[in-house]
């Protein structure tokens, strides 16, 4: 049975009687007051995370020059961004390297000093048609003078992801960092019981349309992320074991504060961007504080060994987030040391700054207006061509 | 009283010399060893030395008298606080513990005494905060 609305909610946001706490709170408060005070007194419970993102990036349009000119190859601060699109469009990938600077410079630092308000070096080159005639341009572009900048990120929030390792007798540089030799460490990225699609297993609440925490700005899902695969496996609390659930965000980047996008390298992989995400759960019903209480130590995902040249890599062991945050999980009978990736100092911020936001009335909640799908694996490409 | 911050070098064949006994014994230092490491061609010893100035210097000659090569360390790295996110994946690769995660509020904590400058950090951070020290 409905507990509350969202539209009961909204009314309690404006009226200045909405209870809002983060996933990590609540916790605390219905251990302390029970199940029943806590669904009768907490109306919103935000949910955040920080991490890197690499499906990430921004469309820019730039606005036309006079005479006009169809941009087909840009670069921005040297940095490739696609401009098959309409003449003065442009999509820049977080992962993009830069022509120069390669993996020290890439679109995620182009998205991080845009949001900053700095200028970046438009180059572009066209072959020049009849109703486009300009054939060449190399100008300055920041926040202030082109016409729309979103972000719009393809996968974002992946609901949960496997812990990496390294079996093998060679370093490993990876975009999950640095893996040591002979099971040396154990890196793994999430914010745990404070992470947003970890809160909502079934996309209860969140779906498409809902409103969201996006880099410090208000932004939406848009969709299901790429390589959303819900049918993942599931413990017995309904939390998949792994990948599962992603989701596909945007947001007005013009808005974006630089406290909450931060371009990442990491050494010999590349390119990505920590994205600031956040989304607040309207606490509608019985079965989603449920799901809202769930601890680290009732999420587990699997150890997977990154030195397997495989998309199916082995899973060394399967470990709850209260051991990975511990700093030691058991490996054949070995402690190994445990390191985070994702900032989880950073998410707390993101619940509260949500929090706040709400507080103050310059959010509303939204129901979505659409699910997520609820079943569905990832396919493996199809490789029909020579090997080259 | 004078604090030094060295690694001793030894071949393999010197690695069963009680060197630190010595240390301790016939030149009244204290030590406290931050990382020891041996494989097949060299054995490591990074620690910190309390002690008389003239007893440092004496123990220095008396383990380079014994085979024993060693660099005493004067810099670390530069961690730029205020920039950083506290990921936290910088801690994977730092070898001495002086990068670590503070768990009470899971913010990234820097202790510069126990830096070899091995400056593993500073490829590692993605966010590239972390600068080779002089």
């Amino acid at each position: 049975m409905a507990q509350r609305t969202v539209e009961e909610i909204n009314e309690k946001i404006k009226s200045g009687d909405a209870v809002i706490m983060s996933a990590e709170e609540i916790i605390g408060f219905a251990k302390e007051n029970g199940l029943k005070k806590t669904l009768n007194s907490v109306d919103v419970v935000t949910t955040a995370t920080f991490g890197a993102m690499c499906s990430s990036g921004a469309f820019i349009n730039f606005g036309h020059s006079d005479p006009p000119m169809r941009l087909e190859k840009i670069t921005l601060n040297d940095v490739e961004a696609y401009g098959g699109l309409a003449a003065v469009d442009a999509y820049v990938g977080a992962t993009q390297e830069s022509e120069t600077k390669g993996l020290e410079y890439g679109g995620a630092h182009v998205i991080y000093d845009f949001i900053c308000g700095k200028d970046i070096k438009l180059e572009a080159k066209s072959k020049g048609t009849d109703c486009y005639p300009r054939t060449s341009i190399s100008t300055y572009i920041n926040k202030g003078n082109v016409n729309q900048a979103f972000m719009f990120n393809p996968r974002n929030g992946y609901q949960n992801y496997p812990a990496a390792t390294n079996s093998s007798d060679k370093i490993m540089h990876t975009y999950m960092g640095t893996l040591l030799p002979g099971y040396g460490n154990v890196n793994y990225s999430t914010a745990g019981e404070l992470s947003p699609l970890l809160n909502d297993p079934y996309y209860k609440t969140i779906g498409i349309g809902t409103r969201i925490f996006l880099g410090g700005a208000i932004g939406y899902v848009a969709w299901e992320g790429t390589q959303h695969a819900p049918s993942t496996a599931r413990s017995d609390t309904g939390i998949p074991i792994g990948g599962a659930g992603t989701l596909a965000l945007i947001g007005d980047l013009k808005k974006m504060r630089p406290e909450f996008v931060k371009p990442a390298r990491y050494q010999g992989y590349g390119v990505s961007l920590f994205v600031g995400f956040g989304v607040p759960i309207p606490l509608i019903n019985e079965e989603i504080l449920g799901y809202l209480l769930l601890e680290n130590k009732d999420i587990f995902t699997n150890v997977l060994d990154y030195s397997v040249e495989s998309r199916k890599r082995p899973v060394v062991t399967k470990v709850n987030y209260e051991e990975l945050r511990s700093g030691h999980v058991r490996i054949n009978g070995r402690d190994v040391p445990t390191t985070p990736l994702s900032s989880l100092k950073k998410a707390r911020q993101i619940a509260d700054e949500l929090k706040d936001m709400i507080l103050k009335k310059e959010f509303y909640l939204s129901e979505k207006i659409q699910m997520l799908p609820l079943e569905n694996t990832g396919n493996v490409l199809d490789v029909r061509g020579p090997v080259l | 009283m004078k604090k030094i911050k060295v690694t001793f070098y030894y071949k393999t064949k010197d690695v069963k010399k009680p060197i630190t006994y010595h240390l301790v014994k016939d030149y009244d230092l204290r030590i406290n060893i931050l990382h020891a490491q041996i494989d097949n061609l060299e054995g490591k010893l990074f620690m910190d030395i309390w002690g008389k100035k003239d007893n440092i210097d004496k123990a220095l000659e008396f383990v380079q008298k014994e085979g024993v090569k060693y660099s005493i360390f004067t810099k670390s790295v530069i961690w730029n606080e205020s920039e950083c996110i506290h990921c936290g994946t910088c801690t994977a690769v730092c070898p001495t513990g002086a990068l670590v995660m503070d768990k009470s509020d899971w913010t990234l904590k820097f202790d510069r005494d126990r830096c070899t400058a091995c400056e593993l950090c500073v490829k590692e951070c993605p966010l590239q905060i972390i600068q080779a020290g002089f």
